[in-house]
């Protein structure tokens, strides 16, 4: 009986042992900072000076920046372009991929060549072609006969020409991701649809979709919280302009921390916007999930 | 008929995702007034524009930087990772599975939340230019954790049992039953802490300041937005390409790993 308990307790030490690089970790760069986090909402702090207690005055003036609000509305509106167009293109390649086809390795291996490459690159790339005299994009246009179009250039423009950027970057993985949902539904779904003479678009409609679903769910989620951590492409294309039209949520932090050194104003922004995000995709759950 | 559009299709597809790399290292190639052509050949090709970016930044010195921190940051995320992943699927502990609990919590805190917090932490400890701001707060991940701990539970008992017999303790169990048979695993988990670590611009920007501790692409994009390449294109495309070409290598040696791995954490997420 002695030994048995002794053998438990030995476990146990290995156990916590092992364990305890995590442990440390998560005191350390989680579990402080999250509360850390909380007391600096109240602070006025640029790190150099002492802290000011400020009580909740920083939410006062977060409610009263519009520019902040702005930087939502922006991040917003990047998430509404790019999410649909990404979902679309990602299915329709996905579809196509998962036909009998030759070489279809290498072409998912093309789609997914952006995924992997920095977005700095992608980004100082994307500026190259978007560029309004000299671009790539504005010369084949006018080879074509059409005019220019002011890509980066114009408010209006900017911030969807982003969102095309970032499709084209991301969507490769969504095509894998939807790959291995359509690999997971069973032929004979599509078998018996044709028999009863369902045509091509009504088995995609009535069979492909509903079974992706979880595929979706997880797509869009994953493309939410990508997008709501837009930082690095508005930092090199246009550094948040024209007119603040890309200037994203967490651009605007950053700005705010590391620029105007308003650390504790910062943390408040970053404490405001984690619960915006976390409602968003807890939002798209409830709408986009179906149980069965 | 079907299958040919479906083949001009993908075809076109592949031309829009794979010409802008290669008008990319062409164009860093070109002369500077022939970089507003569609074209791939220039009869004037040089190394200009590489000789620009040399002399402006220290592009060298910022690859070795990066390739140290990625390198310390995925070694570590797979050991640490494996010892936890070890602890959590094949220890009994009390406790256990609050940690497990905890660990899956961290994986939905949005990171806004604890950016500034990590930065000050950065300060209070003096790492502030240092590498230990670029490596150790990437040491340990929740994925990595997870899919070790995963990989680990369908390792049979009796491989665990017969090593006990023999006399070996956990971590000769982890190292050396364990992790020959785990290939896939930490092939898996060292994919997704690199990239994670040579791709990352935000962290780097907020904590590194010296230029000799930059990492590359950080360097890059300061390079492109400070003004330092005087609105060059060339030697600005010439900087993303060597920033682009290390990862593209390892890619077209290793695609399917990199697909496979990045789709698996996504499914798991």
């Amino acid at each position: 009986m002695k030994k048995r308990s002794q053998k438990i307790r030995n476990n146990d030490s290995a156990g916590y042992l092992m364990s305890l690089p995590y442990i440390i970790y998560f005191c350390l760069f989680i579990g402080f900072p999250l509360v850390f986090s909380f007391i600096l909402i109240f602070h006025k702090w640029n790190i150099i000076t002492p802290m000011e207690w400020v009580g909740l005055r920083n939410f006062v003036r977060l409610f009263r920046d519009i520019q902040f609000f702005k930087s939502i509305q922006n991040t917003l509106k990047f998430l509404i372009i790019h999410i649909p167009l990404q979902i679309t293109v990602a299915l329709l390649l996905a579809v196509l991929l998962n036909q009998k086809i030759k070489a279809r390795g290498f072409f998912r291996a093309l789609y997914f060549l952006p995924v992997i490459v920095s977005g700095v690159v992608i980004t100082l790339l994307w500026r190259q072609l978007y560029a309004y005299d000299t671009g790539l994009l504005n010369t084949l246009l006018t080879h074509l006969g059409f005019a220019r179009i002011p890509w980066i250039t114009e408010p209006e423009w900017a911030m969807p020409s982003i969102a095309i950027m970032a499709t084209w970057k991301n969507v490769g993985l969504y095509v894998v991701l939807f790959l291995v949902g359509l690999q997971g539904i069973p032929r004979y779904m599509y078998e018996a649809a044709e028999m009863d003479g369902a045509k091509a678009y009504q088995q995609f409609f009535y069979i492909t979709l509903p079974a992706l679903n979880s595929t979706m769910v997880l797509v869009i989620i994953l493309s939410t919280i990508g997008g709501f951590s837009l930082f690095i492409e508005p930092f090199v294309m246009t550094g948040g302009g024209p007119i603040n039209s890309t200037l994203s949520a967490m651009l605007y932090i950053y700005n705010q921390a590391f620029y105007f050194g308003h650390m504790g104003y910062a943390a408040t922004l970053g404490f405001f916007f984690a619960f915006i995000v976390l409602a968003v995709v807890l939002i798209q759950k409830k709408f986009v999930e179906r149980k069965d | 008929m079907k299958r040919v559009w479906t083949y001009i299709f993908l075809i076109v597809g592949g031309i829009i995702f794979a010409y802008p790399f290669l008008w990319m290292i062409s164009a860093s190639f070109k002369p500077e007034i022939e970089i507003g052509t569609i074209g791939l050949w220039s009869s004037d090709f040089s190394l200009r524009s590489y000789q620009a970016v040399m002399q402006k930044i220290p592009i060298w010195r910022a690859l070795l930087n990066s390739l140290f921190v990625s390198g310390c940051v995925t070694l570590s995320v797979i050991v640490f990772g494996s010892i936890v992943g070890y602890a959590l699927s094949r220890l009994r502990f009390f406790g256990r599975d609050f940690i497990l609990g905890v660990i899956l919590f961290t994986m939905v805190i949005p990171f806004q939340i604890t950016l500034i917090p990590m930065y000050i932490l950065m300060v209070k400890f003096g790492w502030v230019d240092s590498y230990a701001a670029l490596i150790v707060p990437g040491m340990i991940g929740a994925f990595g954790i997870l899919l070790f701990r995963q990989f680990f539970l369908d390792i049979p008992q009796d491989l665990v049992d017969a090593a006990r017999i023999d006399g070996c303790n956990d971590l000769r169990i982890l190292f050396g039953i364990f992790y020959p048979l785990s290939k896939p695993v930490i092939i898996t988990v060292g994919i997704i802490a690199f990239m994670g670590s040579w791709n990352d611009v935000l962290w780097p920007l907020i904590v590194i300041r010296i230029r000799d501790l930059m990492t590359m692409p950080q360097m890059v994009t300061l390079f492109a937005v400070g003004g330092q390449a005087e609105a060059q294109l060339g030697a600005e495309l010439a900087a993303a390409t060597l920033l682009a070409v290390p990862i593209i290598l390892v890619y077209a040696f290793f695609q399917r790993y990199f697909i496979e791995s990045m789709a698996t954490t996504g499914l798991k997420n």
